[in-house]
């Protein structure tokens, strides 16, 4: 009998840690038989914590959004006694919804425990490398990458074949293979749960394409903000080591590996791969122009090849199924499967993988189950910072790289935040052009400037106190800091401008021209009215006013000046009747 | 044989409470070595919480760095502190799942709990918050992180709930 807890950052948030300790406690006193494992994220954020209890017959079941009651339930069940764990089993639909996804990246996230390495062992763990060193050659091993058809995942979709031939072609004894775990797109998640989750299967990803340059070091460039990430990985590492696959002579052959960490510092532009190699040189992570590229001058202005989490998680899958089985997968110019982190208002918020080439409406509908609440959807964000809004009408779009771009949106690293009718999409632009001011590193003057005037412009349309003209203006700054910019940041930081533009350009309107935010969001454009059927005269909202706008008579309907009204929303937020109405 | 009164008089920082010692193996392992510069920093901040203007400009001789660039690097990741944190550092998350379901409101209420603007520290010593990209718990949102553990689903009052916590647990601690 086995007995697993999700432990992704998000099962923990939920409270796994608890759970845990509860089962441990619980399967000492009673003298139960059977293994207490963690495992990473299987993807079913919105239920954790997640349960899986595997019994003696083979039999799985799994508990989800487990209480301390629930544990209390599944204890008594494994003592054969009478319980009623069975109303935390998953629900059908729910499971229906996992077992319909594809998974390679995400294949072992969630199952096995990510803090023992035997588990991936078991998985046909370390086998993609044994064959790669023992029967392949390194240009073996490019080819049947190129036959996969593997782009790179990080979201611009780069063949990663031809990356790795063009490392390995370069000239010098000395070569870095260098994996970009500095997810920093916010909306996305997926290379933290393949760390969290599966951290042997990255190890393995990178060794393969170690042996295809020709690498005997590596480095995993990880973000500060991931802690558990990094303390996975590092216990991977550690594991590896002493099993003999990472270090000298592996699988007794003459490869040798091995792998550091470096913990990133919190900085979005560091993703970009020269930026980030200025980065693990210790210096500002500032992008430089390219050529030469990495893989003729990288880290230490050595050969360097840069592929990204999600990407090596797929290669030990495409190595011991063979790259055609991967090419199988997915559309004419967009291979394999991808991961989706859902999130936003959707209902069933976490990770999906499926293969390229679904549409936006299968994962929202389907995976994602529809909307929050029931409300209409009115736009996913795909791509972060760099990518665009695509509207509602355009839901039938499938999910491959041409498509996506047509769009004005890009793939991204696979972050989809859904919106619903009460998101303004003013405000979103506004938000996406505020995390690129926060993030541009300042060397180009149209990145650190451009974007700079556009956030001035958009925070006064979402003040009230827009102008005829800002939408054009907005128009010929976006096209100016795109042409402008060195990098991949300044490139495409003013696209969700450029998309929300094409798409809402009428919510852009009715703020400059009719001084309204119809998803209610811009405060500033809103008056508060107490309706006087529904007011019962409490006086609590005119307790909270902080500007004294709000007067009347106990037991009376009270009054709200808008003259005073600072627009807080701090009345509509305390009234228990619903009596303050926002428009 | 010359003075070698320099070398046996020690550093110290205008922050009394920082004791270099701690530092020491740190920086003999990567000395004169700039490449190593984040590393170093990192450690520091991790053993003193944030990095005075002194500590930066010894690290960088240290290192063999020049104090201009040392500072340079610390300003430009948002990780470094150049101010002291309060002693639970709380992580507001700003991505873009957060933002869209209110984010914004969960640091109004916790900057009006503790009455203290972004990188300010409570008068306690407690707290302080900083205002970050994406934490990575995007089907939590909203979500902060207080000394590594992510809390998800805010609403304003649950923040607030478990900065209360936290006060409670350390006023027991102090008995």
């Amino acid at each position: 009998m086995r007995i697993t807890v999700g432990e992704g950052s998000c099962g923990v948030a939920a409270g796994a840690t608890e759970i845990y300790s509860l089962l441990e406690q619980g399967i000492k006193a009673f003298g139960i038989d059977c293994m207490l494992t963690v495992t990473g994220c299987i993807g079913m954020c919105y239920l954790e914590p997640i349960v899986n209890v595997t019994l003696s017959d083979g039999q799985l079941a799994t508990y989800v959004r487990v209480s301390a009651e629930a544990v209390g339930e599944i204890l008594k069940l494994l003592c054969n006694e009478e319980n009623n764990a069975e109303q935390y089993l998953i629900a059908q639909q729910d499971q229906e919804n996992l077992d319909a996804q594809q998974r390679i990246a995400l294949q072992n996230c969630g199952i096995i425990d990510p803090e023992n390495i035997d588990e991936y062992l078991d998985a046909q763990g370390y086998q993609a490398i044994k064959k790669c060193i023992t029967e392949l050659t390194p240009e073996q091993v490019i080819d049947e990458m190129q036959a996969s058809g593997l782009g790179g995942r990080g979201g611009a979709g780069f063949p990663t074949w031809f990356k790795w031939q063009s490392a390995r072609g370069s000239e010098g004894d000395k070569k870095y293979m260098i994996c970009n775990a500095d997810e920093g797109d916010p909306g996305a998640f997926m290379d933290r749960a393949v760390i969290e989750g599966d951290p042997h299967q990255l190890i393995e990803g990178i060794m393969i394409g170690a042996y295809a340059i020709g690498s005997d070091e590596g480095i995993v460039y990880v973000r500060a903000e991931y802690p558990l990430a990094i303390v996975r990985l590092e216990l991977a590492i550690i594991q590896a080591r002493e099993r003999g696959i990472l270090g000298e002579n592996i699988f007794g052959t003459d490869f040798c590996f091995d792998l550091a960490i470096k913990a990133g510092a919190g900085a979005f532009v560091c993703g970009e791969e020269t930026a980030l190699i200025a980065s693990l040189e210790g210096e500002r992570g500032m992008p430089r122009l390219k050529p030469p590229y990495p893989a003729q001058k990288g880290f230490l202005k050595l050969p360097s090849n840069i592929n990204n989490v999600e990407t090596f998680a797929n290669v030990p899958w495409i190595i011991r199924n063979g790259g055609s089985a991967f090419a199988a997968i997915g559309t004419e110019d967009s291979k394999g499967t991808k991961v989706f982190a859902l999130t936003g208002k959707i209902a069933k918020g976490g990770l999906a993988e499926v293969p390229m080439g679904t549409t936006i409406r299968e994962i929202v509908y389907g995976v994602g189950g529809g909307i929050r609440g029931g409300k209409a959807f009115k736009a996913v964000q795909m791509g972060g910072p760099s990518g665009g809004c695509i509207p509602a009408k355009l839901i039938d779009t499938m999910i491959d790289y041409r498509s996506l771009a047509a769009t004005g949106a890009i793939m991204g690293s696979g972050g989809m935040v859904i919106m619903d009718e009460s998101t303004c999409m003013v405000d979103m632009a506004r938000f996406f052009i505020e995390f690129t001011c926060n993030e541009s590193c300042g060397k180009c003057t149209h990145c650190r400037i451009g974007n700079r005037r556009m956030l001035e412009i958009l925070e006064r349309i979402c003040n009230g106190e827009g102008q005829d003209g800002d939408i054009e203006l907005l128009s010929a700054l976006a096209e100016q800091v795109k042409d402008g910019s060195l990098c991949g940041l300044g490139q495409t930081s003013p696209n969700p401008v450029l998309t929300t533009l094409r798409y809402f350009r009428n919510e852009y309107e009715d703020h400059i021209y009719n001084k309204k935010c119809t998803a209610r969001q811009c405060k500033p454009l809103l008056t508060y009215t107490v309706i006087d059927d529904l007011c019962i005269g409490c006086n609590l909202c005119a307790k909270r006013c902080p500007s004294g706008a709000i007067t009347g008579e106990l037991k009376k309907p009270y009054i709200i000046d808008n003259e005073k009204c600072i627009q807080c929303g701090k009345c509509a937020e305390v009234c228990k009747f619903a009596a303050v109405a926002v428009d | 044989m010359g003075c070698n009164c320099s070398e046996n008089k020690k550093w110290e920082c205008s922050d009394s409470s920082i004791d270099i010692a701690l530092l020491e193996p740190e920086l003999a392992k990567h000395a004169g070595s700039p490449i190593n510069l984040i590393k170093v920093l990192q450690k520091a901040q991790e053993l003193y919480g944030y990095l005075p203007l002194d500590l930066i400009v010894y690290i960088s001789s240290a290192l063999g760095v020049k104090p201009a660039k040392a500072l340079g690097v610390v300003t430009f990741y948002t990780q470094f502190k150049t101010k002291p944190v309060g002693k639970h550092l709380i992580l507001l998350c700003r991505g873009t799942a957060c933002h869209v379901n209110g984010a914004s409101g969960i640091e109004e209420a916790v900057s009006e709990y503790l009455g203290v603007s972004e990188g300010d520290i409570t008068p306690n010593g407690l707290f302080s918050y900083n205002n970050v990209a994406c934490l990575g718990c995007c089907s939590l949102s909203p979500v902060m992180m207080i000394d590594n553990k992510a809390y998800g689903n805010l609403t304003k009052d649950s923040a607030v709930k478990i900065l209360k916590e936290i006060e409670m647990r350390e006023a027991s601690l102090c008995g």
